[in-house]
């Protein structure tokens, strides 16, 4: 057995680049959880529109053309912007089909994922680029492992993220809101909420959560119009691993798939190793649906009849 | 007295299918009136009329305001609890933020006593706080949304059938706080009800819907004693 061979301080230095890609899965997830719960819809542009706003930061902090801003200033006014298109996308794309069957919406969402495509390659050109990482990539050492701090930012980011939307989510009224306008539409608006918003609020904060991870991703691989398309998919396995409708199953999920993924392409690199990754993806999402398509927080219904 | 809820000629449809056909009626301020019925006579339809949730022509006053174009949450913030069939519950959610939707509309800081004043009428909800509102009985949700209507402060209360599916001891105790809400604090009941002899003990006044019209309609005793009501819907 290969795995016996391996020393435990290889096998945990796998695990923590892993938590690192799977902090990049877990938070496109986590966008694609937040929408879909709020409206029963899975949002396939949801990587396209974090290259968008991936694209937007390197204008920002890169492009000669741009202004040339210093990172962390770019990374907050990328994440408003992207929020402020997530919620215009809501108000213009999806909130006149509102009602409409979920393949009509569906079908907005893809053709949006390649609106946003070409747009991305209209505006700034379809070659690859560098993205500039916030954080170093020299290596650490803690007791036998080596990791990046690049590794650690990323799940600390990933970690912040999740900090803030539990906050968010719990203890403001209009956290209340949103989870109120996820249960139940119509009980909400006869309490006064303002459904319509709710949701378009769910949109934006999913919105930021894919620019988080484009910029999380871009540093890793190169800035190109296509660059979300296989970590979408990824965050799809992720996001039926943890359960659809679950936002702390997405977490869980995206870091599990991050390590698992890690650890089968290094020790089963004939079948899972380089570009053989995507199928392990397709895999996880495969044998969850097959045997617990719940996923592992998923709802199972509480009710008393 | 002006009325505080006034419908005008209401009509609306499913499809081909008429539901409501020139329904008028009015409420005055502090006062109760019961929609009896049978199934389907277009009682739910026009709370749902009410609370603009169905395409409905027509006009509806509510505190002077022409409501029938306001969108449901707009109406809820002018002060119209609305309690639908199903009670609403959201049942993922805690007893405490159902509770605390109630108030969602207004400042929190007159919270803490409205929730006194609920866990005065409903003592068992207090017991329930941290519990998904999905795993209460049927009339512990259904106290809960009530006491999440008070929490709305509403001028109006509508209530569609709170009865169904309930004790009739619980259905006896959610109808005395009912009529001691009116009493005490003068809040206005618009209730549905298919069980007419609960109805009208509790509301002063009673409209009678048959296939989407209003047939009778008068003061509560009047319509005890009058025969056709008698013998349709209180079974004597």
């Amino acid at each position: 057995m290969v795995l016996l061979a391996a020393s435990w301080s290889d096998v945990a230095q796998q695990v923590v680049s892993g938590l690192a890609t799977g902090s990049i899965y877990a938070s496109l997830a986590l966008g694609i959880v937040i929408i879909y719960r709020s409206t029963g819809v899975i949002n396939f542009a949801q990587g396209e529109m974090a290259t968008f706003s991936t694209f937007i930061a390197w204008w920002l902090i890169e492009d000669p053309n741009g202004p040339e801003w210093p990172f962390w200033g770019a990374f907050v006014v990328t994440l408003v912007v992207s929020f402020a298109g997530g919620v215009l996308v809501e108000r213009v794309l999806i909130r006149p089909v509102e009602g409409a069957p979920v393949l009509t919406i569906v079908m907005i969402t893809l053709g949006l994922a390649i609106a946003l495509n070409g747009l991305v390659s209209w505006i700034w050109g379809a070659e690859t680029r560098s993205f500039p990482g916030a954080f170093s990539t020299r290596p650490v050492h803690v007791v036998s492992v080596t990791f990046s701090i690049q590794d650690a930012g990323f799940v600390a980011i990933l970690l912040a993220a999740v900090a803030c939307l539990y906050v968010f989510f719990r203890y403001t009224k209009t956290g209340l809101g949103l989870r109120a306008a996820a249960a139940g539409r119509e009980a909400s608006r006869l309490l006064g909420v303002r459904v319509g918003w709710m949701l378009a609020l769910g949109w934006g904060i999913a919105a930021m959560l894919g620019a988080l991870s484009g910029i999380m991703t871009a540093p890793t691989a190169f800035l190109d119009p296509n660059m979300m398309q296989g970590v979408l998919l990824y965050a799809f396995a992720a996001a039926v691993l943890g359960g659809l409708d679950s936002p702390i199953g997405a977490v869980v999920g995206g870091l599990v798939l991050g390590v698992l993924l890690n650890l089968l392409g290094t020790y089963v690199p004939h079948w899972f190793g380089g570009q053989m990754r995507l199928v392990g993806g397709l895999l996880v999402i495969f044998t969850v649906l097959l045997v617990r398509p719940q996923g592992l927080f998923g709802r199972v219904a509480v009710r008393r009849v | 007295m002006a009325a505080l809820l006034e419908l005008e000629q209401v009509s609306a449809r499913y499809g081909p299918i008429r539901a409501l056909h020139d329904v008028s009626f009015s409420l005055e301020e502090g006062s109760t009136l019961a929609l009896l019925g049978a199934n389907g006579a277009g009682k739910t339809t026009t709370l749902r009329a009410i609370s603009n949730l169905v395409r409905k022509t027509g006009e509806i006053t509510f505190a002077g305001n022409r409501i029938s174009h306001r969108p449901a949450e707009g109406i809820a913030r002018l002060g119209v609890a609305h309690v639908p069939q199903g009670r609403g519950i959201l049942g993922e959610l805690t007893v405490e933020e159902n509770l605390r939707l109630g108030a969602y509309t207004r400042r929190e800081r007159s919270l803490v006593s409205d929730l006194e004043g609920v866990y005065a009428h409903f003592p068992r909800l207090e017991e329930r706080l941290g519990q998904p509102a999905g795993t209460l009985s049927g009339g512990e949700q259904q106290m809960l949304a009530l006491g999440r209507a008070l929490l709305q402060r509403p001028r109006l209360l509508m209530l569609d059938e709170p009865s169904l599916g309930l004790a009739p001891l619980v259905v006896r105790e959610i109808f005395g706080v009912l009529g001691r809400l009116n009493r005490e604090e003068g809040l206005a009941v618009l209730v549905v009800e298919q069980d007419a002899t609960v109805a009208l003990r509790t509301c002063a006044y009673a409209c009678v819907l048959e296939v989407g019209r209003v047939v009778v309609s008068g003061p509560s005793d009047e319509l005890r004693e009058d025969e056709s009501v008698r013998r349709a819907y209180l079974g004597y």
